[in-house]
């Protein structure tokens, strides 16, 4: 038995009052869950705390909470891990702080409104099979080979613990968002659905689709069953690009201009990007859009400042394309590279094939 | 200490101030740098979204060159290091997926070996913390940035996915920064922004969400008090600092907080003059943060 101290922030809409912070002590093994912390002290000091939770076993996806900032499952962080957590930068004294999920809207305590957020998002991305045709007389058949592919995306139990903790979405309340954007990879990848081209047109194409997505990582590391929401909108963005989707938002743009910069200069050519990723080929060969324009000469007011300190006053950096390649041969070394990627377009994914085994410590016996 | 130097390509193009004082910072703390020349861009995640097995093979000829130098590489960039640790995990997982980028690379004479002679790629801050030594580091401070308030931003790369960034065996790696800003002797600013996005990688695709997080998280800085804000990723610097007076108009607010990075923090504490660091060519002014400084000398 250990004693843990949870600060819990509690909102009780019924008293009239705004969110408050409660502590309470708790008396129980360091390896039970935080969830069996809060419901010891739902059973010892206040009947009244809420919380969601049914099996306690990270199967449900009910009690998704924030735990010391990070959003998880209440029931999968053990309290002496939580207070080895809260406890990190300090040395010791401070509480496990346990708050409800964010980018959603409190009810009570602990408990959030998924309905608004995170099942009107789900909903948003068709979350069901759209075959063509006529159903078989039974089920449909498919190659259980070809079914892989998606089983991480399968994984999600609808917890929210990524969108609560998506950083695009705390500024964009209308991002589509991690869990929805999984759940469309699902169908996207699944070899039965017939409406791949225009579920990534429509995911491309809003506004708040999945090139909003910025990269930070923080629902790979929230959810608890390894789905990864992150990888998934990357694949979403990978195929739209396979099937030469090109979004008004530069998403497509961005990317093809970065790949084929690479290819001829072999680092970064920064004037050329922001040049292809608004406007491609503007030399003669596209039109530029709207979009392209106003982008374009949006930026000509960072450029400027750029220029009056000297951070951007040379030619490479204002130049599209002045930028130079890669010495002595090595930049035929990167064209080989993406001569062989033409034909190459392996994606090992660790979740599906594992990580190979680390191999043996040699035998202590036989190095005596 | 000797290591090979992947600059990366920002810190040699918008932000060459980075690349600099990191040349200045090495020669200082007596570490040399072999710099990669011949290596390629890490893709920044962008390369791995189009075409993994391009990003991977193109990565895996950075760690080659590496390891022919017989060296540890290091980098100064989050974003490198999150591209970059990204593949490397793929490699590491699976001997045939790793034979069969070798391939490719063994026509230029280039191999990469997973664990050579415990080869590592860490980021300056890694380094700095882990194979350097804080100690060190402290015996070699001339200037105390004692009373500068610095808000620590990492960069998202180079704190998640935890279980690809080496944290089972360096739990602490998202604590770095607040360890060597109070080895320099400054004051650590606490806010809600230090781990999150400064939303440079969708500034082409979504101005607004971009700027909005750029902003939200200088402010928060600002109203905790800092003096600046210091930083290893040179692409949370554009958004931070070069985008900042954009940002500003986003988020409705006058900003105005000198953004460091990394280098140049360490550079001010072992004695460099803002100029020799290219603090004159940041964005946002480092006028407060020299007039800090030389009351410090002052006194």
């Amino acid at each position: 038995m250990a004693e843990y101290t949870l600060k819990v922030r509690r909102y009780q809409p019924e008293s009239g009052e705004g969110p408050y912070w409660e502590e309470f002590e708790v008396d129980l093994d360091p390896s039970l869950s935080v969830l069996d912390g809060i419901l010891q002290a739902k059973d010892r000091d206040d009947g009244s705390l809420s919380v969601r939770c049914s099996c306690r076993a990270a199967i449900c996806g009910s009690c998704g909470v924030k735990i010391n900032g990070s959003s998880t499952l209440a029931c999968k962080t053990q309290l002496g891990e939580a207070h080895e957590t809260a406890n990190r930068r300090n040395g010791g004294g401070e509480p496990i702080v346990v708050e409800p999920m964010g980018n959603m809207p409190v009810i009570k305590d602990l408990i959030v409104d998924m309905e608004s957020t995170h099942w009107t998002k789900i909903r948003r991305v068709t979350p069901w099979l759209l075959p063509h045709g006529e159903p078989p007389e039974r089920e449909y058949v498919v190659e259980p080979e070809s079914m892989i592919d998606i089983t991480q995306s399968m994984a999600c139990i609808q917890c929210g613990a990524c969108v609560s903790s998506c950083l695009s979405m705390e500024v964009d309340p209308e991002f589509i968002g991690p869990a929805a954007l999984a759940k469309a990879y699902r169908f996207v990848g699944d070899p039965r659905d017939a409406e791949t081209k225009e579920r990534l047109h429509d995911l491309a194409e809003d506004p708040h689709g999945i090139y909003d997505c910025t990269h930070c990582f923080n629902c790979i590391d929230a959810c608890p069953k390894g789905v990864a929401p992150m990888d998934q909108i990357m694949r979403l963005r990978r195929k739209a690009g396979e099937h030469g989707i090109d979004d008004p938002h530069n998403g497509h743009n961005h990317e093809t201009a970065f790949v084929k910069i690479i290819e001829k200069k072999g680092t970064l050519d920064e004037a050329l990007l922001q040049q292809e990723s608004y406007a491609p080929g503007v030399k003669g060969k596209v039109k530029p859009t709207k979009s392209a324009i106003k982008g374009l000469l949006g930026s000509i007011p960072t450029v400027l400042r750029a220029i009056k300190t000297g951070k951007a006053r040379s030619l490479p950096k204002l130049i599209p394309g002045v930028h130079p390649k890669l010495p002595d041969g090595a930049q035929d070394e990167v064209q080989a590279i993406y001569k062989h990627a033409e034909e190459h377009r392996e994606e090992f994914n660790i979740y599906i094939k594992g990580e190979e085994d680390v191999e043996p410590e040699p035998d202590e016996k036989e190095t005596v | 200490m000797k290591l090979a130097y992947w600059p990366g390509c920002v810190s040699r193009g918008f932000t060459a101030e980075l690349h600099g004082s990191m040349e200045f910072v090495a020669e200082r703390l007596g570490i040399e740098l072999v710099t990669l020349d011949r290596a390629n861009c890490c893709g920044a995640g962008v390369i791995a979204e189009h075409n993994q097995e391009l990003a991977d093979t193109l990565n895996a000829r950075t760690f080659a060159l590496a390891q022919q130098t017989g060296l540890a590489m290091m980098n100064i960039c989050s974003t490198c290091q999150g591209a970059q640790s990204e593949c490397q995990q793929r490699l590491d997982a699976d001997s045939a997926y790793r034979a069969h980028i070798n391939e490719v690379l063994s026509g230029q004479g280039l191999s990469y070996e997973k664990g050579k002679g415990g080869w590592t790629n860490k980021n300056f801050l890694w380094v700095l913390v882990e194979d350097y030594g804080l100690d060190k580091l402290s015996d070699k401070v001339v200037r105390p940035l004692s009373g500068l308030r610095v808000g620590p931003f990492y960069g998202c790369y180079v704190v998640r996915p935890k279980d690809r960034l080496g944290y089972d065996e360096f739990p602490d790696r998202d604590l770095y920064l607040e360890q060597v800003i109070e080895v320099l002797g400054g004051e650590v600013v606490e806010y809600d922004g230090a781990r999150k996005c400064c939303g440079f990688p969708v500034i082409t695709m979504n101005r607004d969400t971009s700027l909005r997080q750029a902003g939200t998280h200088v402010g928060d800085a600002l109203d905790a008090g800092a003096d600046c804000l210091v930083t290893p990723c040179p692409l949370c610097h554009l958004n931070l600092d070069m985008q900042q007076p954009e940002a500003a108009k986003v988020v409705n607010r006058d900003l105005g907080l000198a953004v460091l990075h990394l280098p140049q923090l360490v550079g001010l504490a072992l004695g460099a003059e803002p100029k020799q660091l290219g603090m004159n060519r940041h964005i946002a002014s480092t006028g407060w943060v020299e007039e800090r400084l030389s009351s410090l000398t002052a006194a």
